[in-house]
């Protein structure tokens, strides 16, 4: 049986139907608020704004995380800033503006209701993270600062320094932390969701694992919100933290959540170029460097083999002799064109043979002309951060020589289909932050993923999860002996006993690293029909071959690194064909999807606007059986889809 | 407020900090005492004559005890405190961090040294001089007048070991005042980043005008510079 | 590069611990210490012996989850770096490395190379935060801060709460990770409504799980991956005392 979805879009205009949705909803009393428990997976932006929020309405909150401290997960790690649509620089910005650039940038694939909410409460974040004491940048005279980013016109991004995810999140933890004072928020750092247990089709809870001791654990609930990330490490190397993972989410999808677009992934312009065969993980650069670095590889092929050579610097190649070819493309975006098409462009240079690394999979982004501009201490006080990082890891200089960047696996746009509540398809189950599809389309813009994690949890979730809840303020609590409890619990258990008893001849990460490749190679940035059907096959087989030869060694019940690592491997080997399938099934290019069949003249990406203006919601139909597709049609009331055009 | 002072960690730093300024200025107010022992004997015995034991020089040299054994009873205090913090386990190895000065590290060492020199020194002199006072007597073991400080002064150096010891003595002092000047500052909080070069060279004037300021004495009566009127 | 690694294995809480000896080969210089961690864990697996167990996550040096003591240096050699930052390329091809925990009566062990840091956490809960509602707050620019004091209080809140402080201290002190978040909160406007409070309730929590006292050895801010200074612990005394003073 397929998907019924209803989006549950509000009526009416389209800067109305957020308030006239939080007018229609139910609301829970505080008296019966203390009475319902409410679990969250997930401490980063989304899952502890949302903890924070719902802890002083009063519901009891059990948040989970798997690191050793909430304030670790990989939020942290974004550095450029978040948008708003403040319009401080007085340079035309508005709600609509910011939620139009979102859908554009988005390549015409989100939901129009929800991007225009989220653009709606983005200004309302600054003002709470304010509150909060995140150090924003500031101007001389006191008030907040902004920088321009990728795939908009105006300057809207806030900051702090190259640590804004940091900063962020530590306002959102220290929240949580006033939570946990007060006691309506419990924390269960070290603990790993392993399953959702449901009963008469709605969540009840789920079944965790204590990382530190490798006990079961049940834990009950009214609802439970899931925010646990994207699942960019499906590609064993990308930016992502490398506990990152996107194991919550094939659970859920096991138990009947949707999964929406999981093709729709972001490969990120701006990240080190990888070194060598034994790397482990890959370092962005932040896309802020693109304001005032130039992208260029060599005009000639001798100059590349030069350098390649080691015979010629990047800094002796002539200006005329350089080809800034996002210049040359996107005259009007230049540099700071979405990530997606600077990606693309890159990867067409080096495909071309233009590379400039040994491997040929590196392009240049030069500071030279901006330290002219602005002098060394200006660029030093903007990007010093990360040019010491840059520098510690490669040995260069960036004010001497230009960065080498390659693109990588950064962001996964596709996730949990949720409706406007942020519901997923199963009841009492929510999903938010980039755990869930809904706001970015396919393809994000920069600094839009902070504000989507915070928009959620601070000004979303905490109203539409009382509509919810208003229908279970009869329920007891949730009783965890049930035999739900007791199949999800011996399920989990055999899972695991299984994968102990393999004991085969490869590590998780060998075969990580195969299916690393099988993605990078078949599912990463130029997509084909035959490489995608390529792809379901070898990870079928590669599936197969784990459960037959993987090898973890310790045991279940303690601190087991690699159990957690198989357990996870165990779901992206069910995710990387599903992402394939959906890339498969997506008969167009859009945002960071793009199908080499489809392209343009100009090799740009070649929308499909008949047939697949639609979000593809994946059902889960058994193991090794083909998911079924449900389409969420996407109405664009309000915009009318028309292909990008970042050249004028 | 009398319980943050003992019980929480900033608290028994300030008294650490307090009680480091009072010796501070005893120690300067004691050296240019000193000092005075080679300008003029003469007027150096009049001060010992006027330190004797008269009540306000009884009560400045209690209250001075008294600040001496807080000091110390604080920092027995705070390094066991320390020491529980640090951990059964023990680093295998350790490396000196760089910026970090060697006398920060080992204020206990020095302290212990100092505090032994002193005990030396009361009995070289104190107990020839204040004490034998209080009990009344009017002539101390050496066979001097307890008034006569510049003789005894004299007398104890007269011996090389002395000489040697008491160096070493400053120079313990010199290094635990290094640290102990700017860190009181730190403790009470009066430091910021513009500050911290100041008041460490501020340290380093204080110690080494200190340190001058006793060897020299030292030195000018075993090297026989000043001698003392028979 | 070759490198002998004296690694210190403790197979949980209650066990005793214990150095053993390990080989890596043909190590290249740009691979990173966790990195070559990962490829020391994968040998191991291979020949059916347990990984090193060790904290470690974005690997960018922001999250705070690695650690490691490494020759006598928390976080290893290197200055403003975390363990995950550090390159092989610092190391003499050859050396023997020797790598421990993070030693501090309040950082228990839990396994191998990884503690329980939860101490940090219960700290911030104390009062790290501003009490402020979600959806309370007064628009963003009602507040001007000079560029001065958000700098300042930006150059704290850097902290990545990795421990790294109290590991190194000689006394086992908090003081520098208190610091921080005091002292950023203390340079804003918005922070300084609960300034008083915050001070007295982190501290009495630092004292209370048995962190050591400071005395200002500054070894934390030569070890802090995020180059925290020791000024922000003057801060913190000032407004401590300020606070006591006017109980």
């Amino acid at each position: 049986m397929a998907f019924k979805l209803d989006a549950k879009i509000p009526a009416g205009a389209l800067d109305q139907k957020w308030s006239n949705h939080k007018a229609a909803i139910k609301v829970v009393s505080p008296a019966n608020k203390r009475k319902l428990d409410i679990i969250i997976i997930g401490t980063g932006l989304g899952g502890a704004s949302a903890a924070a929020s719902l802890g002083e309405l009063g519901y009891n909150v059990k948040v989970f995380c798997i690191q050793d401290s909430p304030r670790r997960a990989h939020s942290i790690a974004a550095q450029g800033g978040i948008n708003a649509a403040k319009n401080y620089q007085n340079d035309n910005d508005s709600v609509y503006r910011l939620f139009y650039d979102t859908i554009k940038g988005g390549d015409y694939r989100a939901r129009e209701a929800n991007v225009y909410r989220m653009a709606e409460v983005s200004n309302l974040i600054i003002d709470q993270c304010v509150a909060q004491g995140v150090p924003f940048a500031r101007e001389y005279g006191g008030l907040l600062a902004n920088r321009s980013f990728g795939g908009a016109q105006v300057s809207r991004t806030f900051y702090a320094r190259g640590q804004t995810g940091q900063q962020l999140l530590l306002g959102a933890y220290s929240a949580l932390n006033k939570e946990v004072a007060n006691g309506s928020v419990k924390t269960y750092p070290r603990h790993e969701m392993l399953d959702i247990v449901i009963e008469n089709g709605e969540a009840k809870g789920i079944i965790a694992r204590n990382l530190i001791n490798g006990q079961i654990e049940r834990f009950g609930a009214h609802a439970v919100v899931l925010a646990t990330g994207g699942y960019g490490n499906v590609f064993f190397l990308s930016t992502n933290a490398m506990a990152s993972n996107g194991s919550a989410m094939m659970q859920c999808y096991r138990k009947g959540a949707g999964i929406a677009n999981p093709c729709f992934t972001q490969i990120h312009p701006t990240c080190i170029p990888v070194h060598g065969t034994q790397q482990s993980k890959l370092t962005l650069m932040s896309e802020s460097l693109r304001n005032d670095g130039r992208i260029w590889v060599p005009k000639k092929l001798e100059d590349v083999k030069a350098i390649r050579a080691g015979k010629l610097q990047p800094s002796d190649i002539k200006e005329e002799d350089r080809d800034y070819y996002l210049e040359r493309r996107y005259p009007a975006f230049g540099n700071l064109v979405p990530r997606d098409v600077a990606s693309r462009a890159a990867k067409e240079r080096c495909d071309a043979g233009f590379g400039v690394n040994e491997t040929g999979l590196a392009v240049y982004l030069d500071f030279k002309t901006a330290i002219a501009r602005l002098g060394k201490e200006v660029i030093k006080k903007r990007y010093g951060n990360l040019f010491d990082m840059y520098e510690e890891i490669t040995n260069v200089s960036p004010y001497e020589q230009p960065m080498q960047i390659f693109p990588a696996v950064h962001y996964t746009m596709g996730g949990i289909w949720v409706d406007y509540n942020l519901m997923t398809t199963i009841p009492g189950l929510y999903a938010i932050g980039e755990c869930n599809f809904s706001d970015h389309g396919a393809n994000r813009l920069g600094a839009s993923a902070l504000m989507q994690g915070l928009a959620d949890g601070y000004f979303v979730l905490p109203y539409t999860i009382g509509d919810y809840l208003s229908h279970k303020i009869q329920a007891p609590k949730v009783d965890t002996t049930t035999k739900a409890f007791d199949d999800a619990e011996k399920a989990v258990k055999a899972k695991i006993e299984k994968l102990m008893s393999i004991k085969g001849q490869q590590s998780v990460d060998d075969i990580h690293k195969k299916l690393g490749h099988i993605m990078w190679e078949n599912v990463g940035m130029a997509r084909t029909k035959e490489s995608l059907n390529k792809a379901i096959v070898e990870i079928q087989a590669l599936r197969k071959e784990f459960w037959k030869d993987v090898k973890v060694v310790g045991r279940e019940n303690d601190f087991n690194v690699e159990l957690e690592k198989a357990l996870r491997l165990a779901d992206f080997l069910e995710l990387g064909e599903l992402i394939a399938r959906d890339a498969l099934n997506r008969e167009e290019s859009c945002g960071g999807h793009f199908r080499v069949e489809h392209q343009t003249e100009e090799s740009e990406a070649k929308r499909d606007d008949e047939n697949f203006v639609y979000a593809a919601v994946w059902e889960y139909k058994g193991e090794d059986q083909v998911p079924e597709l449900t389409k969420e049609p996407l109405n664009f009331e309000f915009v009318h889809p028309a292909q990008r055009n970042y050249k004028d | 407020m009398s319980c943050f002072l003992t019980n929480s960690s900033l608290g028994k730093k300030v008294v650490m900090s307090v009680s480091g300024a009072f010796l501070v200025l005893f120690i300067l107010f004691h050296m240019s005492m000193n000092i005075t022992a080679i300008i003029s004997p003469e007027g150096y015995n009049m001060i010992c004559e006027f330190l004797g034991a008269n009540w306000y020089a009884l009560a400045g040299t209690l209250v001075l005890a008294l600040g001496v054994l807080v000091h110390i009873i604080y920092a027995l205090i705070l390094t066991i405190n320390n020491y529980k913090a640090r951990g059964n386990q023990r680093y295998a190895v350790t490396a000196k961090e760089p910026g970090v000065s060697w006398a920060s590290k080992n204020m206990l060492v020095l302290g212990f040294i100092v505090v032994v020199g002193m005990g030396l020194h009361l009995y070289n002199f104190w107990a020839k001089m204040q004490l034998v006072e209080l009990l009344g007597q009017h002539t101390n073991a050496l066979g001097l007048s307890p008034k006569d400080g510049a003789s005894l002064i004299q007398a104890t150096f007269s011996c090389w070991g002395y000489v040697v010891v008491y160096l070493l003595w400053f120079v313990a002092l010199w290094f635990h005042l290094t640290h102990g000047v700017w860190s009181m500052f730190q403790s009470m909080g009066w430091a910021n980043n513009t500050w911290y070069p100041r008041l460490k060279c501020l340290a380093n004037i204080v110690a080494t005008v200190i340190f001058l300021g006793f060897a020299v004495v030292v030195l000018c009566y075993a090297l026989g510079f000043v001698t003392v009127a028979a | 590069m070759n490198f002998t690694l004296k690694i210190w294995r403790q197979k949980d809480a209650k066990s005793k611990g214990e150095f053993k000896t390990y080989k890596v080969e043909n190590i290249s210089a740009d691979t990173s210490f966790l990195e070559m961690l990962d490829i020391l864990n994968n040998d191991l697996i291979h020949k059916n012996e347990e990984p090193v167990a060790f904290d470690h996550d974005c690997r960018e040096g922001i999250c705070g989850m690695c650690s490691l003591h490494i020759d006598g240096l928390a976080h290893g050699p290197g200055q403003a770096a975390t363990t995950c930052q550090i390159y092989m390329r610092k190391f003499k091809d050859g050396a023997t490395i020797t790598i421990e925990p993070w030693r501090s009566a309040a950082f228990p062990v839990i396994k191998d190379l990884v503690v329980d840091r939860s101490a940090y956490d219960k700290i911030l809960q104390a009062g790290g935060y501003t009490s402020v509602r979600t959806g309370s707050v007064p628009d963003a620019h009602c507040m001007p801060v000079s560029q001065a004091d958000a700098e300042e209080s930006m150059d704290a809140a850097a902290c990545i709460g990795c421990g790294a402080c109290a590991a190194t201290c000689k006394n086992g002190s908090a003081m520098l990770f208190v610091a921080a978040r005091v002292s950023s909160l203390a340079k804003l406007p918005q922070g300084r409504v609960e300034g008083a409070r915050r001070a007295k309730a982190m501290v009495a929590k630092m004292d209370a799980l048995g962190f050591g006292n400071c005395t200002n050895t500054g070894a934390c801010q030569s070890e802090c991956p995020k180059s925290i200074s020791i000024a922000h612990i003057a801060r913190l005394n000032r407004e401590f005392l300020a606070a006591k003073l006017e109980d």
